[in-house]
């Protein structure tokens, strides 16, 4: 049976890790891991923004065939063959996908998916027909693991490095290339691709160029550390930085320095979360993706601008402000009407306020010294009598001007004018007044309170 | 069971042709799994005692195709009923945009599986029973689900990245626990990798029976809340604004979804699981544009493909049936995407090309009709005069300079039209015949109301309406047409072809600016 991946990283080799950090070791193992992150998640950024998040997961999944045929072709089992061979089903998978979509009106996921189950299982069959005459474990040879990545080392500079940073640090350095160099176009592109097109930017040939480095990173990823890796770093560092900044050059940054973070924090909850428990260090690639998982959590719950935690906030805020105006305004009204001082409760009722956030806008309002509560009754004072003037003349401004120059029915101007009056300031009132010949009485036939 | 499923249909939808549609895809189910009982009634069965007749019964394709093996019988029915399943469920995500959903739950489920067996093996039960790992996998496949959904409808992000986020980091999490089980002295996590990759081969006839009964539950759950799932495909605003609960059907669609790719997940692994998903439904969407048509090719393509997938494998060695059932279902696709009746490769270009067609033979009947306009002379007995002109002959050349159209593409359109008996070639030159030129007039007269149109009521620079008319002209309906007279018509300018309000442009000395405006009509063509 061929499972898909990495299931046992521990195979062939039984590495004892440990829980002291070994540098030659576990140093070139997050070098490793940060730099796959790197090159993904620099792609990445522009994936998530065109909204292909799932194309590594589509990719690492349909080179199967690309290294079946190399295999059957070269009939060795040496790496350079195989990788040509994924990076082209790699890229063929981007090309079907596109022409699926394009041709037959398909949905950009769905076509994905039919490509890449599909290339998957002839890979499956090309494997297994040929699999007799020559041992060739798709496990062995199609996923690496990052813990391996140590022991095959090659010789730079008369240094021993690993295989996998060389390769690594080359695809890090074409892929930040590309960005860097590209960067005009592929902002263009990506979020405006009819633009960019009519701008003399091709945007089919960056869509493609995109593809190819997308594949050939996939596939050097996953090839020496695994593939949830890649999967992971090409969308979960991006969306985090996405959910952090409205600027693309800024939201790049933020996606790398996320990147080398989980690999790092990746790699010590490796080494550590397990002995908790009592047993040995556990799959650092897995790891890196619930570090880079944990670290979205934390942006998209607490982002400055993006997060739901901020907007959650944002939106209670508003809405208090909006209560403690309607209060301030309906005491102004009932002044107005001779019925001073109204119950608490009876104020809660007729603005649809809870319990709780009545509570909260009268202690923010008292404690402003607008409003003061004697016996539960509520009295405006003379700052709060001067901010319900401020609104009720705001309302009735309204209410005239949508009458006079907007031309609605008096019967729809209420509702309008209640939602306008919060963000009304005192250079649009006066705009209003001046536009509405500075009325005395609103359309429903009450004063409209000066303003001193 | 039957008549409750039916009339539940007959009152979710008013369509009458769907009860029907309904019925037989029941009775194939009920035909499916009386079949699969029959053949769970009397295992293995004894071939030696019944001599065959024919030679092929008992040679490998006749013992296939009959099904005599037990085992074949088990692992056919069980993912052909499962292809019908998610195929019907596949039809709903698909067209909710969310292909790729079964992809992300079922790498979601890793963790719940891994978690399963730890706690399992923590209070001393057997760590590989397939309940509490079925449990685990549906619990942290609808996590995952959740978060999907959290993410989609909480911030900007849209789907295609929270499903990417979740399928990672769920995945990456199960795995790190897989590496902790592996140290386990007592477990070991070789039936897991089974659990997730699937064994379609070896499948048993719990596992078929599993099969089943999830996708009895999934096609009943499907046909009861069909109104409403379809509502939530097509408009989700609108099903909330009716008063539907909008999340809580997501969420049951959703769960369906699980169900099917959890059950299908052990038994037939991952990726066919995700192929049977996608493949079956965006086949079926070449074909109609009826939702409940859909379902039912989804079903049958999901069906027919697992079944021929699981023969194919059977009858030749070295096709494993996962791969083959997801390379015929792909067939399938392929098919469907060229023949496709309705939104096919091969019938949108037929309708293209007929349209073009159309197109050209109208921009002809005009040309000759504006030539023979330019011999009628003046306004006075406009009429007269052009009847009596109408066999005037027009060269081929003058033709070709009146719009940017190559020879070869005005030569074709005369020999259709010469077919169609509205032109008649004489000596090089082009005739009308009384049928063309009142079906000139007619056209003629279309192009110049709408130009009118737009000069009176839309406010078009008289030099620009050629242009715009020539748009829209060919897609004018009669009633529109019929609006446009009565517009006019308030206006005073009813004529029975109203004369161009700007000059025939042709082969005029003044060559650049007609030439400049015969190519910008062209690319509009």
């Amino acid at each position: 049976m061929i499972s898909e991946t990495f299931l046992s990283p521990m195979t062939g080799q039984t590495l004892c890790l440990g829980l002291s950090w070994s540098w030659t070791l576990d140093g070139w193992i997050v070098v490793v891991g940060a730099l796959s992150a790197v090159a993904s998640s620099l792609l990445g950024n522009f994936l998530v923004l065109r909204k292909m998040s799932m194309l590594g997961d589509a990719i690492t999944h349909a080179v199967l065939p690309g290294i079946a045929v190399a295999f059957l072709v070269t009939q060795t089992r040496s790496s350079l063959p195989m990788f040509v061979g994924a990076v082209v089903v790699g890229l063929l998978t981007a090309l079907f996908t596109e022409w699926i979509r394009g041709t037959g009106g398909v949905d950009e996921g769905a076509s994905m998916g039919v490509v890449f189950t599909s290339l998957f299982a002839l890979g499956l069959v090309i494997l297994v027909q040929t699999a007799d005459a020559v041992d060739l474990d798709p496990n062995c040879v199609l996923y690496g693991s990052i813990e391996l990545t140590p022991l095959d080392t090659v010789s730079v500079l008369g240094y021993q490095v690993p295989r996998a940073a060389v390769v690594l640090s080359v695809v890090t350095v074409i892929n930040a290339l590309f960005v860097l160099l590209f960067f005009k176009e592929l902002r263009l592109t990506s979020f405006d691709p009819a633009l960019a097109t009519t701008m003399g930017f091709s945007s089919t040939w960056m869509h493609y160029g995109l593809m190819v480095l997308v594949s050939v990173t996939a596939v050097a990823c996953f090839e020496s550390v695994g593939s949830i890796l890649v999967v992971a770093m090409f969308v979960v560092p991006a969306a985090a930085a996405y959910m952090l900044t409205d600027r693309l050059g800024v939201m790049i940054a933020i996606s790398v320095l996320l990147a080398i973070i989980s690999a790092v924090l990746g790699h010590m909850m490796a080494l550590s979360i397990p002995t908790w428990i009592g047993y040995r260090s556990t799959t650092t690639s897995g790891m890196i993706a619930v570090a880079a998982g944990g670290l979205f959590f934390a942006a998209a719950t607490f982002g400055p601008r993006h997060g739901v935690v901020v907007k959650l906030v944002r939106r209670q805020l508003l809405s208090l402000r909006i209560l403690c105006d309607d209060i301030v305004a309906s005491l102004f009204r009932g002044e107005e009407l001779e019925h001073p001082a109204p119950r608490t409760t009876w104020l809660a009722g007729e603005l649809f306020a809870s319990t709780w956030s009545m509570k909260m806008a009268l202690a923010l309002l008292r404690r402003r010294g607008e409003v003061t509560v004697r016996d539960d009754a509520l009295r405006l004072t003379d700052i709060g009598r001067e901010r319900g003037q401020r609104l009720v003349r705001s309302h009735r401004l309204w209410e005239q001007y949508l009458v006079d120059r907007a031309g609605s029915g008096a019967e729809r101007i209420h509702d309008q004018a209640e939602r306008f009056e919060h963000f009304t300031d005192r250079n649009l009132r006066d705009e209003l007044a001046r536009e509405t010949d500075a009325p005395v009485e609103d359309p429903h036939g009450r004063p409209i309170p000066d303003e001193s | 069971m039957t008549s409750r499923i039916s009339v539940s249909a007959r009152i979710a939808c008013g369509d009458h042709g769907l009860p029907l549609a309904r019925g037989l895809l029941l009775l194939a189910l009920l035909t499916l799994s009386a079949t699969v009982c029959h053949a769970r009634g009397r295992p293995p069965e004894n071939d030696g005692s019944r001599q065959a007749a024919f030679q092929w019964v008992d040679s490998q394709w006749g013992r296939v195709l009959l099904m005599k093996d037990y085992n074949t019988r088990i692992v056919i029915f069980g993912v052909a009923v499962l292809g019908g399943a998610s195929g019907l469920v596949g039809s709903f995500t698909l067209l909710r945009k969310r292909a790729l959903m079964g992809d992300a739950l079922s790498h979601a489920s890793l963790p719940g599986i891994a978690i399963a067996f730890i706690a399992a093996n923590w209070f001393g039960g057997d760590e590989k029973s397939l309940l509490w790992l079925l449990v685990g996998a549906s619990t942290s496949g609808l996590l995952g689900v959740a978060v999907i959904l959290v993410i989609r409808n909480q911030t900007r992000l849209k789907e295609d990245a929270a499903l990417g986020i979740v399928l990672s980091v769920f995945f990456g999490a199960g795995v790190a626990l897989l590496g902790v089980i592996q140290q386990m002295d007592t477990g070991h996590a070789a039936g897991l990798e089974g659990f997730i990759y699937g064994k379609t081969a070896s499948m048993r006839a719990a596992d078929a029976q599993l099969i089943a009964v999830t996708s009895l539950v999934v096609i009943v759950g499907c046909l009861i809340l069909f109104k409403e799932l379809k509502l939530l495909c097509f408009d989700e605003g609108f099903a909330g604004a009716q008063g539907f609960p909008v999340v809580a059907l997501d969420v049951g669609l959703m769960s369906m979804v699980v169900l099917v790719t959890i059950v299908g997940l052990q038994a037939v692994g991952l990726v066919l699981m995700i192929a049977l998903l996608v493949i079956p439904a965006a086949a079926a969407r070449f074909w109609t544009e009826t939702m409940w048509r859909m379902m039912l090719w989804a079903a049958l393509l999901g069906t027919c493909g697992s079944i021929v997938g699981g023969l194919v494998s059977a009858l030749f060695p070295g096709l494993p049936s996962g791969a083959m059932i997801v390379l015929v279902c792909s067939i399938f696709f392929f098919i469907s995407m060229m023949l496709g009746t309705r939104r096919g490769v091969i019938i949108r270009f037929l309708r293209r090309l007929r349209l073009n067609r159309r197109i050209d033979r109208q921009h002809l009947l005009r040309a000759m009709y504006e030539q023979i306009e330019k011999h009628s002379g003046g306004q006075a007995r406009r009429d007269l005069a052009l009847r009596t002109n109408r066999r005037t002959p027009v060269t081929v050349d003058r033709l070709l300079s009146m719009r940017s159209w190559s020879r070869r593409r005005l030569c074709r359109a005369i020999d259709q039209a010469v077919e169609d008996e509205l032109l008649r070639m004489h000596e090089g030159d082009c005739k009308l015949t009384q049928a063309g030129f009142t079906e000139a007039a007619r056209l003629t007269r279309q192009h110049r109301l709408w130009e009118m149109y737009l000069i009176a009521y839309a406010d078009v620079a008289t030099a620009n309406v050629d242009r715009d008319a020539d748009k829209i002209e060919h897609v004018l309906a009669p009633e529109v047409i019929d609006q446009l007279e009565d517009l006019l018509d308030e206006q005073g300018m009813m004529i029975p072809v109203p004369i161009s309000p700007h000059g025939i442009a042709d082969e005029d000395p003044t060559g650049a600016a007609v030439n400049q405006s015969d190519t910008s009509r062209g690319a509009s063509t």
